[in-house]
């Protein structure tokens, strides 16, 4: 039903050569989501080690946010929780209290809402090192070995979820080079750290986007939750020269398939982290984050203008 | 088999790693950590710490301690230790050891506000003598002073006291005894004519009953009290009771605990007495033949200090001050003075409390009247949580203890009774019930007055390092005493100060008021164990004064100095300690001291060698002085009689009192030494050895009357472990005497006479009534008798009101001595109790809405210290009371208590003022 | 099964099919070797001395979700997680009493602190909890040498019952022995104990009950409680049967072996 846009690969030479000449200013410009990604991933680390070791509190005995990633307590309130850690833990048999139930609704719903895998982008603190990898092995030109589904990360969800019953332990949580890292950096280094070195070097000379991509339980998880997700990245399909750009950085460039893109106007997958890599890169700003109900109306707007301005 | 030190430490790495997996060590490796000891060299020694004064041996390699043991042969300790005493081959080596005298300067100049630089013993040595000569010239030899120790050696004291009140003519000097013994010294004195207990610490295999009167002896005399648990295992008639304000260890053997309110004590002691006499469990024969009824005035004061105080006092501080002039009557004091409630007593014996005078066994009779049981118990229950009839029944137990013909006592006590208001008092009604019954001087039979520091006996008391005292119990004051050590001591006539100076915490106000100028601090930590201790610390360091302060370690009183003078430990210097039991016990020099410490004897020397007799000898002007034979205020020139005496104007002090031509004769090397070091000599290279000389010097003191010591050597014989004084020679060999007043044991009773109290030989007593003494021209002669004395219930000065509702007693734990400053370095010790809390009765703590390791503010009206609230462990405080433990500077619960003082005995009262509790 | 196509199967399907068997040959191996891994990780657990409230090892090993939040909030400081690499399961609250011991704070504020119940809430007071017990190498503790040391006793929060002091004369001396004993219904485990003790390498220590405890048999009561009276009104258990008289002859009965076996 919908028009093959009118663009050839002259219009995709043109959109990269535009990409290619941006000023220095809106180079630095098209960092800004990274820039932010980084504030948060950094942030978040800081507030639980300010709390840990600077005992940040907003009022007397009051911790500012009291844990780490499994699990905390904001402002001394608002429960947080894993809720992969808590399904494994529920798995386990282990009844779990009122408030770390309550803290796994909140961050489902917040996830719910503005996609799961914005945890990997945007909160992971494993995210800085893979990103670092993919980044290197990119500079290094790493050919790649092999392919492995990215599939594998539902087969090992579902192992970890399976072990979890058998064993009577938290299989992922137990062994989860995220855990490992964050809680080290909170609470004290031990040798947590060679799991992330481990990843760093698994990415950038195994296989790309290895780690976050291929078989991280905890992405899955995030990547199941977020198909529900309300913030998006809208597509349209009017300006898009095909260029390829954004596939090329995306660490999960299997959402930009451009026929369901078309087909939806935004990317559907759940396994889109919102990074907002491919929105500053497009040279034709076809890809930007969106509300989902308001999707709908942006792009039958976005196609009215094509056709006048095709019409003009 | 050759063993290298790196096998060696191999070895002892891997009997360490056994050990912790549970393996047993293979025959092997134990015959190399065996042959890794070959080198130890042993030689014995005594305990740093506490007055039980137990034997330890002491192994030394290369100049190190390397190991301690509890000495096998140790009468005291048969070889056991307490906890401290584990450590003491620990106590030398802080990291923070001070090794350099430090000067505060600014610019390579002294400046009272300038920061510690470190400077050497000459410009060190030369300040002293600046600021000494200044001090003296402004206020005469009382505008300096020296606070002492009763840690002090037997030498150390002993050159003390000389140099102050021979060399220059000062009686300012007081140890930190006075906080700890004095109040016991007068009941000594004023009871027995002669200081320090008749009894022994056998007397504990002797005996079927010990009472304790304030004394945890479970933690502060540990290896006693393993004695006295002994005893109670294994002797059936054996009773312990512990009278106390808060429930402690020692109350875990007891068969009785009694807890009592503070002071209350005094009553309860009359409450016994008048039992004894109502059941009529008189030693008649003993009591007529040997004792004579006494008391003496009740309007004496709480030991404030005596004018002016408004001008240095803040108006809360003044509400408790006021009563130094006039007190007004409880209803307690009402009835057990014979007085009315609500009556303003003006106070004017404050400067004469130690009057006394004879009374009848009728007036007696008479003030015992009012402590029945009803009143008694009324007054001293001390839990409010016990019923009355359980609080009642224990007095009855204990009266009928001492009651019961037959029985064997001994009391015990330490700081519950000496640190007390009416300290004096409370301890000669010890005395009183126990005269009362026959029970003193006699094998398992006594009260026995324990000493806290290891040589209170020793030093502080039997050399006489006290503001009024001379050797051998002599005091300043008397005329004849001061001739006999002026004979001693080979000075000219009147060159002693017949002026007592001022006490311990006299020192600390005279500080503050700008009349000592110069203050010398030695083997004691005063800005930390004196009370309301706010005061000397702003006293210390905004007046214009020069406070120098020796020590070991950096502690308050370093902090708050202008010089500090690095001292030698223990084991880094010759020495010797008394204890309790009078037992004289020495130690060779084992080790050097670190860097630039030196024994506190040095510095004495070496400053002694900057006075010129033409300096000090002069006419000194001495404010307010009174005294037969003298001018008003002032001291005479005795440059004169010097100069006939052989001596020259320009003789140093050193060569006139320590460096004479006959402590010359004890030659270093002595072959007493097997080959030990003196650094003390080293230093001095004057071929002389200070210690055997002056040790010699002293015991001219007590030959033949009562305190006789043996000769330096004996003690230092391999076999010897002590000597009790008196030491007296007998067919060539010198025999300790076990119980002192008892003609089977002492060689100075009377023949034919069963009990001598000689110490009151030649004594004089007016007599009276209970309200006061008759015509002082009627003397009656009380030789070979001892007093019994009647002394009244007297309340508390502070007692907890609305406002400050609690009482705060404080003390010691077992780990630690005194203010920490040792035993906080042993990390052992310093793990095992890191910080000082506050012990508080659970339910205290609830209706404040506190809970245990809550960080709490204890208040009164002169400061606050924040400490960790603790409602388990090892004391069980009553309702109303808080403790806590004084070794923590950290915790400087001293800036909290009062400084209120026994008038007698001007020994301050620790164990009790009124504190508020709040969250921090 | 389908009949489509050649082999049997449509390729899309069998591609999928061998996908998915690869897909769980892989997930399977892998989990077994992460089985494995977890087991193993696992069985330092019993070696390890938790807060108060912890629930018991397997429990405890599953419920934790290693938040640090009790470590945040133990008040001492003394909680730690285990870091990777260490000697306990990674992750998860522990403390060492010889350089950190529990102060046993009145208000838990650890187990408040846990949000999945790994701490359980059923522990309403600080003497209650169990964390571990206090074991003493009477060889090398200085009170059973007869020092008097004893600061295990002295410092202990639960004095009294958690250990109490036993007094024996000494055979040697005239000095009585003060010999401390540990009381498994009063220790909490705290381990101020080990913490306090002043020989080189402590002499009391906490460990978990299971290294150290043992137990009676069921079978055997101690005599000298006075609370089993002699039951008045006993009820048998079972009559004997009726046919207890006429029973079938069996072909074997028990000793026969014994019996007809072998010589004398």
């Amino acid at each position: 039903m919908s028009a093959i846009p009118p663009f050839g690969k002259a219009d995709a030479l043109a959109s990269v050569e535009k990409l290619h000449s941006r000023s220095a200013a809106a180079q630095v410009w098209s960092w800004r989501y990274i820039i932010l990604r980084r504030i948060s991933q950094f942030g978040i680390l800081l507030l639980f080690f300010g709390t840990t070791h600077w005992a940040w509190q907003v009022a007397k005995d009051v911790p500012l946010l009291r844990g780490n990633l499994s699990a905390s307590k904001f402002i001394g309130l608002i429960p947080l929780t894993d809720p992969f850690a808590a399904l494994q833990i529920f798995l386990t048999g282990h009844v779990l209290r009122q408030e770390s139930l309550i803290g796994a609704a909140i961050v489902l719903g917040i996830y719910f809402l503005i996609g799961g895998r914005v945890f990997c982008a945007w909160v992971c603190p494993v995210n800085v090192v893979t990103d670092a990898a993919g980044w290197l092995r990119n500079k290094m030109g790493v050919q790649a070995i092999f392919h492995i589904p990215r599939t594998l990360r539902y087969f090992i969800l579902a192992a970890t979820l399976l072990i979890t019953v058998i064993s009577g332990l938290a299989a992922f949580e137990w062994v989860s080079p995220i855990g490992m890292a964050h809680r080290e950096i909170i609470f004290g280094l031990g040798m947590g750290f060679t799991a992330l070195l481990a990843i760093f070097l698994f990415d950038l000379l195994i296989l790309k986007n290895g780690w976050c991509g291929h078989l991280c339980p905890l992405g899955a998880f995030y990547s199941l939750i977020g198909k529900t997700s309300l913030l998006r990245v809208r597509f349209d399909k009017n300006t898009c020269t095909h260029c390829g750009e954004c596939a090329k950085i995306c660490p999960e460039p299997q959402v930009l398939n451009l026929k369901k893109l078309d087909e939806r106007g935004y990317v559907f997958s759940g396994e889109c982290s919102n990074c907002g890599r491919c929105s500053p890169i497009c040279p034709e700003g076809s890809l930007k984050f969106d509300f989902k109900p308001l999707i709908r109306g942006h792009n039958v707007q976005a196609d009215a203008i094509a056709v006048q301005r095709r019409t003009k | 088999m050759g063993l290298s030190r790196r096998d060696f430490l191999k070895n002892s790495v891997a009997g360490a790693t056994a050990a912790t997996v549970g393996l047993p060590l293979s025959k092997q490796a134990e015959a190399a950590v065996k042959a890794g000891e070959a080198g130890w060299q042993w030689d014995k020694g005594v305990c740093r710490f506490c007055g039980t004064g137990c034997g330890i041996m002491i192994a030394t390699e290369g100049g190190r301690i390397v190991a301690t043991k509890g000495d096998p042969d140790a009468p005291v300790n048969k070889g056991l230790n307490c906890i401290k005493g584990y450590f003491n081959g620990k106590i030398n080596y802080g990291k923070d050891r001070l090794t350099q005298p430090l000067l505060r300067m600014t610019d390579g100049k002294f400046d009272k506000k300038g920061k510690f630089h470190p400077v050497s013993w000459e410009q060190a040595i030369d300040i002293m003598e600046e600021k000494m000569r200044w001090a003296m010239k402004e206020k005469g030899p009382h505008g300096i002073s020296i606070f002492g120790s009763g840690q002090y050696t037997i030498h150390e004291g002993y050159v003390a006291a000389k140099l102050m009140k021979a060399g220059f003519r000062s009686n300012n000097i007081d140890p930190n005894a006075r906080h700890c013994m004095a109040s016991a010294v007068v009941a000594f004195m004023q009871t027995f004519g002669i200081d320090e207990p008749q009894n022994n610490y056998d007397d504990i295999e002797y005996t079927d009953t010990a009472v304790l009167w304030g004394a945890n002896m479970a933690e502060m005399h540990p290896i006693l009290w393993s004695r006295i648990t002994n005893r109670r295992l294994t002797h059936d008639k054996m009773k312990v009771v512990n009278l106390t304000t808060y429930g402690n260890m020692s109350s875990d053997i007891a068969d009785l605990e009694i807890i009592f309110s503070p002071s209350s004590d005094l009553a309860i002691q009359n409450f016994i007495a008048r039992e004894i006499v109502k059941r009529d469990a008189i030693d008649h024969d003993f009591v007529n033949k040997h004792t004579v009824f006494a008391t003496g005035p009740y309007d004496i004061g709480y030991g404030f200090r005596p004018k002016n105080v408004e001008k240095f006092a803040s108006a809360d501080e003044m509400e408790i001050y006021k009563n130094e002039k006039v007190h007004v009557i409880d209803k307690y004091e009402a009835i057990a003075q014979r007085k009315k409630e609500g009556e303003a007593v003006e106070q004017k014996n404050t400067g004469t409390a130690m009057k006394d005078w004879s009374i009848s066994f009728e007036d007696f009779k008479t003030a015992l009247e009012p402590y029945t049981l009803d009143f008694v118990a009324e007054v001293a229950k001390g839990d409010p949580d016990e019923p009355m009839d359980q609080f009642k029944a224990k007095l009855q137990t204990l009266a009928d203890l001492y009651c019961e013909k037959g029985r064997k006592i001994m009391s015990f006590w330490t700081m519950g009774f000496n640190q007390h208001q009416r300290g004096s008092w409370v301890n000669e009604q010890a005395y009183t019930n126990h005269l009362l019954t026959g029970r003193q001087a006699a094998p398992g039979n006594g009260a026995f007055s324990l000493t806290g520091q290891p040589s209170a006996c020793g030093t502080a008391r039997e050399v006489g390092t006290f503001a009024h005292r001379l050797p051998a119990d002599m005091v300043v004051m008397n005329p004849k005493h001061r001739a006999h050590t002026e004979e001693i001591w080979k000075l000219p006539a009147k060159t002693i100060n017949p002026q007592m100076g001022s006490h311990f915490v006299k020192i600390m106000r005279d500080l503050e008021d700008g009349s000592v100028l110069f203050s010398w601090t030695q083997v004691n930590n005063p800005w930390q164990n004196t009370a309301n201790v706010n005061h000397w610390i702003k006293a210390a360091r905004d007046m214009n004064n020069f406070i120098v302060v020796a020590d070991a370690y950096p502690g308050v009183s370093a902090k708050v100095a202008d010089l500090i003078l690095p001292a030698a430990m223990i084991n880094e210097k010759w020495g010797a300690y008394g204890n309790a039991e009078r037992r004289t016990q020495v130690w060779r020099q084992q080790i050097l001291p670190p860097g630039q410490a030196r024994a506190d004897i040095w510095m004495m020397l070496e400053l002694s060698k900057r006075f010129k007799l033409k300096e000090v000898w002069g006419e000194q002007p001495i404010p307010g002085l009174k005294a037969e034979g003298f001018a008003d205020g002032k001291l005479p020139s005795v440059i004169d009689e010097a100069v006939k005496m052989g001596y020259s104007p320009e003789s140093t002090l050193y060569d006139v009192l320590f460096a004479t031509p006959e402590n010359k004769k004890y030659k270093w090397p002595d072959p007493i030494a097997h080959g030990h070091g003196n650094h003390v000599c080293d230093l001095l290279k004057d071929g002389w050895f200070p210690e055997k000389a002056l040790f010699e010097e002293y015991r001219k003191f007590g030959m033949g009357h009562g305190h006789d010591l043996a000769p330096f050597d004996v003690y230092h014989d391999d076999k010897v472990r002590g000597l009790k004084w008196p030491v007296v020679e007998k067919d060539g060999k010198w025999v300790e005497t076990a119980w002192r007043n008892n003609e089977k044991y002492d060689p100075y009773v009377k023949p034919g006479s069963g009990f001598d109290f000689y110490g009151n030989n030649g004594q004089k007593m007016i007599s009276g009534d209970l309200d006061k003494s008759g015509d002082p021209d009627k003397k009656m002669d009380i030789s070979g008798k001892a007093k019994i004395y009647f002394r009244p219930y007297a309340s508390p000065v502070e007692k907890p009101d609305a406002n400050y509702d609690l009482w705060l007693c404080t003390g010691r734990v077992l780990e630690h001595w005194h203010s920490g400053t040792m035993t906080r370095r042993v990390p052992e010790l310093h793990r095992a109790v890191p910080s000082a809390v506050c012990w508080i009765n659970t339910k205290d703590a609830a209706a404040k809405g506190l809970k245990r390791n809550d960080l709490v503010w204890v208040e009164s009206r002169r400061g606050k210290v924040k400490v960790r609230l603790e409602t388990g462990g090892r004391n069980r405080v009553p309702r109303g009371l808080v403790y806590v433990p004084w070794f923590d500077e950290g915790v400087l619960i001293n800036k909290v208590t009062l400084d209120t003082t026994c008038p007698l005995s001007k020994e301050t009262d620790y164990k009790k003022c009124a504190v508020k509790i709040y969250k921090a | 099964m389908s009949e489509q196509g050649p082999g049997g199967l449509n390729p899309s399907r069998r591609d999928f099919l061998v996908k998915l068997a690869q897909g769980a040959a892989i997930a399977g191996t892998g989990g077994l070797l992460w089985d494995y891994i977890l087991r193993n990780e696992a069985r330092a657990a019993p070696y390890a001395l938790r807060p108060p409230g912890a629930l018991a090892e397997n429990d405890f090993n599953a419920a934790c979700i290693k938040c640090g939040q009790c470590v945040v909030d133990c008040p001492p400081h003394i909680l730690k997680l285990q870091p990777a690499g260490g000697n306990l399961p990674i992750g998860m609250p522990f403390y060492v009493p010889r350089t950190g011991a529990c102060i046993m704070c009145p208000d838990i504020p650890c187990m408040k602190a846990c949000p999945t119940g790994a701490l359980s809430p059923k522990l309403k007071k600080i003497e209650d909890a169990r964390m571990g017990l206090a074991v003493i190498d009477i060889e090398n503790c200085l009170s059973y040498q007869g020092l008097r040391c004893e600061i295990c006793h002295r410092e202990c929060p639960i004095k009294g019952k958690a250990i109490t002091l036993e007094t024996h004369p000494r055979q040697t001396s005239k000095h009585a022995m003060f010999i401390p004993l540990v009381h498994s219904d009063a220790c909490t485990g705290c381990g101020i104990c080990e913490k306090a003790c002043p020989t080189e390498i402590a002499a009391i220590r906490i460990l978990p009950h299971k290294l150290v405890q043992g137990k009676i048999g069921e079978h055997y009561r101690l005599g000298w409680t006075f609370d089993t009276e002699v039951t008045q009104d006993f009820k048998p258990a079972e009559a004997l049967p009726a046919n207890a008289v006429d029973a079938p002859v069996p072909k074997t009965a028990p000793g026969m072996d014994y019996l007809n076996e072998g010589g004398l």
